[in-house]
């Protein structure tokens, strides 16, 4: 497997370094000997049919699931059983899920300071102007007030996104942030990312969506069985897929 | 003949009230009581069985005497009044006797100097001044954390409330109570400390051995000691001469306000992936809900002494307020255990990836959640235990129960059952139906979906 050339303009600080991971459940390999770097900056996109591991590998980078064997190292600390390092790399690290999993019990403003206060100590006012910034950034700013129940699919995941943003992350883990939306709203959480990905944050997404794959990501990988099958810069991988499995999917996903 | 399918709506319908069949007495009567004939038939048999019961119960409530002095007395009034068939409710025993239901035979002018202590209540105080003032300032202690609207700055009152209480009922010294309370900012104050010093987990395990060790070798001498610098006290009255609803009330509600932190405790215990902390919470929930409560109650009164040394007395109602307590524990980790488990899973992660650690995850995130969705449960676990405390009359406790044997070993109430039960249960009733709305009035108000 060949490393990628960078894109251009790429810093050389490595955010992610994953070598030789494995990870099973039970007695089921699930991933297979994963190696990945990760600029700073760079953009990633991971496609894969369902089982393939795709979102466990993103799991892992924030320790929601832990990994049996090899290495990863995000932000320079090395995942371990330490809880300390745990948390270190989980307040850097910003991640939403395809369920949104808003706290259903506080009202938007208080799903986002919620973290900033509990976790980085901000006091409250700053951390109420930081949420309304970014309230105002995923344009939602008018709900504040109300509860996650109140809004629709999309808005609850733009209020996601925020609620991460809020922590100020190095990097944000998308887990399938679009396959539990309607069509109407999939484009508006889509804007909300790609808005992001201009800014440069570094960003690794699980996602069905190859639009935003070719107009976003520096580089695409493909998953299948727990493996990393093939990785390439959009255009090329689109355009001219190399292995057999890579060549399937595609045609499956984009056939119609 | 082929059908055209384009069609294109030029203009919106506009919104319009419903039809008057969907609306009014007459639509909800066919729907509710008369929808098909089964049911119209099941509504007449209802309303046929409902006038069979209250035909007889209601002249037995009404044609009934509030002034006699004994059974016999009731019986003449009422075939006087109602003619010679009626036969009523002789309410008058309650009339007689409510003041003992309602405190056993707490002493209602306890006065005069005894073991130093200067009276602080004399005859000039209305009767049953204490427990009454003790009741009064138990609902405010109450009203804050059950509603929120009020100001927060009353929950300090609420938290020295236990230890006013308790003074003002058995009396004694002042200082006892007080340094009981000062165990607990002895608590505070240790983990404060050595939290800070040698992390959280010393912290907490000082925050328990402090007060600990301050309640058994050093609050006494330190009570006796300001009671003879400063002594303030009420005259002590004996657990004993409790009794009543106010025993019940006092087992109760010590036992709900206890029991629901240590089922929070003992469900997370029971969460835990530490082994050993989850085996001691399984095993100690398993038990206690393997036994019934009347074992548990004669362990606390009868065997409990043989294991006590011989000097060393216990209270009788502290005995059976913690074997209330955690028996209702056991339940409420149960109910509040199903609450964390209803969680979906991606709450734990989103905490999880936002940087919170177990306990603010915990306190904030799935506790909140857990305890929201098992009100119900944690609600009739209470009820339960606010009824289970009239068992507390087998092991020779005077609660309501136990006054009704009292009451009818008076010859002039010999015989008199249905009066005595039926006040006991309408009170008990009117507690546990409160219990019943406050929840649904919680349930409604911490609704934030739609």
């Amino acid at each position: 497997m060949s490393q990628v050339q960078k894109a251009a303009g790429l810093s050389d600080e490595i955010a992610i370094q994953i070598t030789n991971m494995n990870k099973w459940y039970g007695a089921f390999h699930v991933l297979r000997d994963i190696d990945l770097t990760v600029n700073r900056g760079e953009r990633i996109v991971i496609a894969g049919p369902s089982g393939s591991g795709k979102s466990t590998l993103i799991r892992c980078i924030n320790a929601l699931e832990e990994h049996q064997k090899g290495q990863i190292i995000v932000d320079g600390t090395e995942l371990t059983s330490d809880l300390k390092n745990i948390d270190k790399i989980r307040r850097e690290v910003g991640m939403c899920f395809q369920h949104f999993n808003l706290f259903p019990h506080l009202s938007i403003l208080d799903n986002l300071t919620l973290a900033p206060i509990w976790v980085r100590k901000t006091p409250k006012k700053e951390a109420e102007e930081v949420a309304m910034h970014y309230l105002e950034k995923v344009k939602i700013p008018e709900q504040a007030d109300k509860f996650p129940g109140q809004l629709s699919g999309g808005q609850q995941q733009r209020v996601a996104i925020a609620r991460s943003l809020c922590m100020k992350p190095r990097i944000m883990l998308f887990d399938e942030p679009t396959s539990a939306l309607d069509l109407e709203m999939i484009k508006e959480v889509l804007d909300t990312m790609v808005e992001l990905a201009d800014e440069g944050m570094t960003m690794l997404c699980v996602t069905h969506e190859m639009g935003f794959a070719r107009e976003v990501a520096h580089r695409v990988i493909f998953m299948d069985q727990g493996q990393i099958v093939e990785q390439n810069e959009p255009e090329e991988f689109f355009n001219n897929p190399q292995s057999d499995r890579t060549k399937l999917f595609l045609s499956q996903i984009l056939g119609h | 003949m082929t059908k055209k399918v384009s069609y294109v709506r030029t203009e919106m319908l506009p919104e319009q009230t419903p039809p008057l069949t969907a609306a009014g007495p007459i639509a909800w009567m066919k729907t509710n009581l008369f929808s098909s004939i089964s049911n119209s038939i099941l509504t007449v048999a209802a309303i046929i069985a409902l006038y069979f019961i209250l035909s007889g119960l209601l002249p037995w409530i009404f044609h009934s005497s509030w002034a006699a002095g004994s059974l016999n007395e009731c019986r003449d009034v009422i075939k006087e009044a109602y003619g010679p068939d009626a036969s009523g409710a002789c309410w008058a025993v309650i009339r007689e006797r409510y003041l003992q239901l309602a405190y056993g035979f707490y002493p209602p002018f306890p006065g005069g100097e005894m073991n130093g202590f200067a009276p602080m209540e004399g005859a000039s105080l209305p009767g049953y001044f204490r427990p009454n003032l003790t009741f009064i300032l138990m609902l405010v202690a109450l009203s804050p954390i059950l509603f929120s609207a009020l100001p927060r700055k009353m929950l300090w009152f609420s938290a020295i409330y236990p230890f006013l209480g308790f003074w003002l009922l058995w009396g004694g010294s002042v200082w006892v109570p007080v340094m009981a309370f000062m165990g607990f900012v002895l608590a505070g104050l240790a983990f404060q400390i050595i939290g800070k010093m040698f992390g959280s987990l010393f912290g907490v395990i000082a925050a328990f051995v402090v007060p600990v060790l301050w309640w058994i070798a050093l609050s006494g001498y330190a009570a006796d000691m300001m009671q003879s610098i400063v002594p303030v006290g009420l005259l002590p009255i004996e657990s004993s001469q409790f009794g009543g609803f106010m025993l019940s009330i006092i087992i109760g509600i010590t036992g709900i306000v206890v029991s629901l932190p240590i089922g929070v405790v003992l469900a997370l215990g029971r969460q835990s992936d530490m082994v050993i902390v989850k085996a001691l919470c399984v095993g100690f929930i398993e038990f206690i809900r393997g036994v019934p409560l009347i074992t548990l109650l004669f362990v606390a009164s009868v065997l409990l002494q043989y294991f006590l040394p011989a000097d060393v007395t216990f209270d009788k109602i502290l005995r059976v307020v913690i074997m209330v307590t955690i028996f209702a524990a056991a339940y409420m980790a149960e109910v509040i255990r199903g609450g964390l488990a209803a969680l979906p899973i991606g709450q734990y992660e989103a905490a999880d990836s936002l940087g919170l650690d177990y306990w603010k995850a915990t306190r904030l995130i799935t506790m909140p959640q857990a305890l929201k969705i098992s009100i119900p449960g944690i609600v009739s676990t209470f009820i339960g235990l606010f009824k289970d405390t009239t068992l507390v009359s087998v092991i020779a406790l005077m609660d309501p129960i136990g006054l009704t044997n009292n009451i009818r070993g008076d010859a002039n109430w010999n015989g008199i059952v249905w009066e005595l039960f039926g006040f006991v249960g309408f009170v008990f009733f009117v507690f546990c139906f409160s219990m019943s709305r406050y929840s649904m009035y919680l349930e409604r108000k911490l609704k934030t979906g739609h």
